[in-house]
């Protein structure tokens, strides 16, 4: 009981630091070149930026779920 | 990190953190988080109306995040969620008109932080008494059982679950069975009514309201709490991406903002979501109670200081 703890944690902790990675290199990237666009549209397009948002949150929350969920079993299944 | 639609300069670990943190609440209690995530986007400067609509757009995408991994646990009733948002919605825009009509009358602040101070208080207090009697009376059955050799079903008890059951018997027509959440048949205007005051609530107070809608499917609906986590975050995302969509039209949404602090959110709604299957109905509602208490001590603060958080 207490070493699939021990696994669990592990894999967990792993996942922290990739997905740390993936996420600073998504602020560098994606943020980067996005901020400009949506600020324009802000301004200019009001309705359209509203749309985008609402799709742009919802497919970050999709990938990002599936991502987790890929991590986390990729290093579980390593690990056992 | 500059964020030009709102024209901010936040750390984005800071907003990461943040993020995480209201992403382990919400996913372990199934609400907003709003409360918090708030007054920590106006501590670093944000603009009110700003930071009122970022946060929502954050927390439709974290509420995606939880809701998905609590129907994987088997948490979320679809039927319920559904009609659920119908009348949050409804209730959401009768809240707000209410607060254009003090606006206009000029005593909003204070109504609205007297209401909120009182519910909070009433609804803490309430579940203090409610999950307290429960685990004690669960405890007393589980001895019982041990003494006849017996294993205690490990089921989600109410103390205040005759109440529930009355509710259930009402037959006012359409009345609608609901399976997944152990259900048999509820008055349709029942729920309506419930998701209707949420949503009143969440017009009237600001936020998603979850420290109210996530104890009255409990108590009024007699939903199992680890259901009403799960249906509660599946609800929040339609109610939530509606006000989204209200705020940014308004222009009071960056959502750069809420894309830096989701990516903390949806792995701290990852482990808050898992993390319920560690613990029972009435241990999780006992640690509830927290919750509406932080939100009553920022009222009393923005009142007592005069400095709105």
């Amino acid at each position: 009981m207490k070493s699939d703890t021990a696994k669990t944690l592990r894999a967990f902790l792993i996942e922290l630091v990739i997905y740390a990675l993936l996420v600073v290199g998504y602020f560098f990237l994606v943020l980067h070149f996005l901020g400009e666009g949506l600020h324009r549209l802000e301004i200019q397009h009001r309705n359209t930026y509203a749309a985008v948002a609402i799709l742009l949150i919802i497919g970050q929350a999709v990938v990002l779920e599936s991502v987790t969920t890929l991590l986390l079993r990729l290093l579980r299944g390593r690990s056992e | 990190m500059f964020f030009p639609i709102s024209g901010a300069h936040i750390s984005p670990v800071y907003l990461v953190i943040v993020g995480f943190l209201i992403g382990i609440l919400g996913g372990f209690f199934g609400v907003g988080g709003s409360f918090i995530a708030g007054p920590a986007l106006r501590a670093v400067g944000l603009d009110w109306n700003f930071a009122v609509g970022t946060d929502l757009a954050h927390i439709v995408g974290k509420s995606v995040v939880a809701a998905k991994r609590h129907r994987a646990l088997g948490n979320v009733d679809l039927r319920l969620g559904l009609i659920m948002a119908l009348g949050t919605i409804g209730g959401a825009e009768v809240g707000a008109q209410l607060i254009q009509m003090l606006k206009r009358a000029g005593n909003v602040n204070l109504v609205v932080s007297i209401v909120s101070i009182a519910v909070y208080l009433s609804i803490s207090t309430f579940m203090i008494w409610e999950s307290r009697k429960t685990l004690k009376s669960q405890r007393r059955r589980s001895s019982k059982a041990k003494v006849k050799g017996l294993t205690a079903k490990k089921k989600d008890k109410s103390a205040f679950g005759h109440v529930s059951r009355a509710i259930q018997r009402l037959k006012i027509w359409p009345m609608i069975a609901l399976p997944t959440s152990g259900v048999k048949g509820i008055s349709l205007w029942v729920i309506l009514l419930v998701a209707f005051v949420g949503g009143l609530f969440s017009g009237f107070l600001g936020g998603g309201a979850g420290y109210i809608r996530m104890p009255s499917m409990v108590y009024v609906l007699g939903i199992p709490t680890h259901l009403a986590v799960g249906t509660d975050l599946f609800e929040i995302i339609i109610s939530a991406s509606y006000g989204t969509l209200s705020h940014a039209v308004k222009g009071n949404v960056d959502i750069l903002i809420a894309l830096v602090m989701h990516t903390g959110a949806a792995i701290g709604a990852q482990i808050g979501a898992i993390s319920t299957q560690y613990f029972a109905g009435p241990k999780i509602r006992l640690a509830f109670v927290p919750l509406p208490l932080i939100g009553a001590a920022i009222v009393i603060y923005t009142l007592v200081s005069g400095h709105k958080l």
